[in-house]
């Protein structure tokens, strides 16, 4: 223990970090069905930690402290047990030693990576619901509260409350254990979890100023967990390179997409010495290694999509006619109405604002996604303008308007039909 | 100026919290012992374990406790100078668990 030299001495997220290891650790003893146990054990630890740092004595190594208090309250209830099954004394104790061998093994520093990616494999098992894995990732792995998932992913806190209790409950009754799958099973599994970290990321970066730091946290741990699937030496695979790179792209925008009242920026008017140019080097490392294996995934080609921006040095230099091929390629692999849309702006920016609409218009199922999600509006309204036609323009950006529940997304649809209202009365 | 002791009770009760949450928490505290260390007003500050002894009576019963209900409990204490034990009231008042449900008693150490 020694005296803290100033308020620094932990590192930012600490507490966040060690849970999401500590529970790793502890479940690999304790088994993944009675995780419950094993965050039981991590909260007391945070709560001895408290209790004594407070007042003036904050030991040296934090992490270690807190790893070893976890430890020793893990063998605690592994001896608890051992007695409580009445066995010979004989016995007892050749089982006790072998518990505490395996206990001091489990913790080892060089086993700790290994853990964690076993609870990632646990928490995106195919067979639950992808919002249920978004939730028991964040809470399990990555350490997050279930206020602050709320708050990021702008819910209520009994959906994400139930959510962690549907797939704890699920892990528990279907015995999931905790393993790295080898083979074709590793392949699989690790396209869910991409799906996971994908989704988890897109949570995060959803434009929001109100609940900027936690959603900066979300996309942090998003790529923390997706860096951990590229190191790893068995688990190591392209598309993770790949989804790592359109993470970095992305994240290398965040400060430029909204101003200071909270208004989206769109790519166009984006200014491009606010994006991280750090994180865009970082990205192109990553796609380059990304283009190792046979298999070109979707995270391959929305990478490049974003590497494609981050390489223009302005808007109108983007390379128009490459994104319009990068999106054919990921229509054929990824045939959904959102990339649709994404090509359908392509084609207005690069001047083909007919075309463009009526390529919204031949979306399989335009009908009921205008009657529910406001993108499709927005999108829609924003081709009009750009083929000069403001009366139909409004009308899909109010319909926008009315089915949008984020306050940025609504100030700059209410700035755009402002503006095409004054135009159209002068 | 004298000494004064703080005596912090129910200190603990952060089972709901998350671990963000009890990082800032204890932010808060490291923030407070520095601003009163800048003030050179800091003597000390020790946590005291949760479990103790009572020694009761003519036999000398020895019991576990303290039994007093856990919001009774002194968690930790700090020593810190003041001229007056409203001037040292008035620099509890930064405890940062005073909002929940933590308590401050504050003495004066008795200079003989």
């Amino acid at each position: 223990m020694h005296e803290y030299p100033s308020n620094e001495i932990l590192v930012d997220h600490l507490f966040r970090h060690e849970a999401g290891k500590m529970i790793a650790v502890l479940t690999r003893l304790f088994g993944m069905h009675n995780l419950s146990m094993a965050e039981d054990v991590v909260q007391d630890a945070f709560l001895k930690a408290t209790q004594t740092w407070k007042f003036n004595t904050v030991p040296n190594n934090p992490s270690a402290w807190l790893m070893q208090v976890a430890k020793n309250k893990a063998l605690d209830i592994l001896r608890r047990k051992n007695v409580a099954d009445h066995y010979s004394a004989e016995l007892s104790n050749q089982l006790q030693e072998a518990t505490d061998n395996y206990v001091d093994q489990v913790f080892l520093d060089t086993e700790i990576e290994d853990s964690q990616l076993q609870l990632i494999f646990a928490c995106c098992h195919p067979s639950l619901k992808e919002e249920d894995k978004v939730a028991l990732t964040l809470k399990t792995v990555s350490g997050f509260g279930v206020k602050e998932i709320t708050k990021a992913l702008l819910t209520q806190e009994e959906t994400i409350q139930k959510r962690v209790y549907r797939a704890k409950q699920f892990i528990q009754q279907n015995n999931i254990v905790l393993e790295i799958p080898a083979g074709k099973a590793l392949q699989q599994r690790l396209d869910t979890v991409h799906t996971v970290l994908y989704l988890i990321f897109n949570e995060g970066y959803n434009a929001s100023k109100s609940d900027e730091l936690i959603r900066k946290d979300i996309c942090a741990e998003a790529m923390r967990l997706c860096l951990l699937l590229c190191e790893h030496k068995t688990v190591t695979h392209p598309a993770s390179f790949a989804l790592l790179a359109l993470m970095c792209f992305q994240a290398s925008r965040f400060e430029s997409r909204l101003d200071k009242n909270n208004t989206i920026i769109l790519l166009q008017q984006q200014d491009r010495s606010l994006w991280n140019h750090e994180l865009i080097d970082r990205g192109y490392y990553y796609l380059n290694k990304s283009s190792s294996g046979e298999n070109i995934t979707i995270y391959h080609i929305e990478s490049a999509i974003a590497a494609e921006h981050c390489l223009a040095k302005n808007f109108a230099s983007t390379n128009f006619q490459r994104l319009l091929h990068l999106y054919d390629m990921l229509w054929q692999m990824k045939p959904t109405p959102v990339v649709q849309m994404n090509k359908a702006i392509v084609l207005s920016y690069s001047g083909k604002p007919k075309e463009a609409i009526e390529l919204m218009n031949s979306i399989k199922g335009i009908e009921l996604l205008l009657k529910t999600q406001y993108m499709f509006n927005a999108v829609l309204g924003e081709l009009y303008i750009k083929n000069n036609q403001p009366q139909q323009a409004t009308d899909y950006l109010e319909k926008a308007l009315q089915l949008t529940l984020s306050d940025a997304e609504k100030k700059l649809l209410k700035d755009k039909i402002n503006t095409l209202r004054s135009m159209q009365w002068s | 100026m004298k000494d004064f002791m703080f005596l912090f009770r129910n200190t603990t009760d952060r089972s709901s919290a998350t671990p963000e949450e009890m990082q800032s928490n204890m932010q808060l505290w490291f923030a407070w012992v520095e601003k009163l260390k800048g003030q050179g007003i800091y003597v000390a500050g020790e946590p005291l374990t949760p479990a103790g002894k009572v020694l009761k009576g003519k036999q000398t019963v020895i019991t576990d406790g303290p039994f007093a209900e856990s919001k009774e409990v002194v968690g930790g204490f700090f020593i810190i100078k003041a001229d007056t034990i409203e001037q040292a009231a008035e620099l509890a008042k930064d405890c940062p668990d005073l909002p929940g449900s933590g308590t401050v008693e504050v003495r004066e150490v008795m200079k003989m």
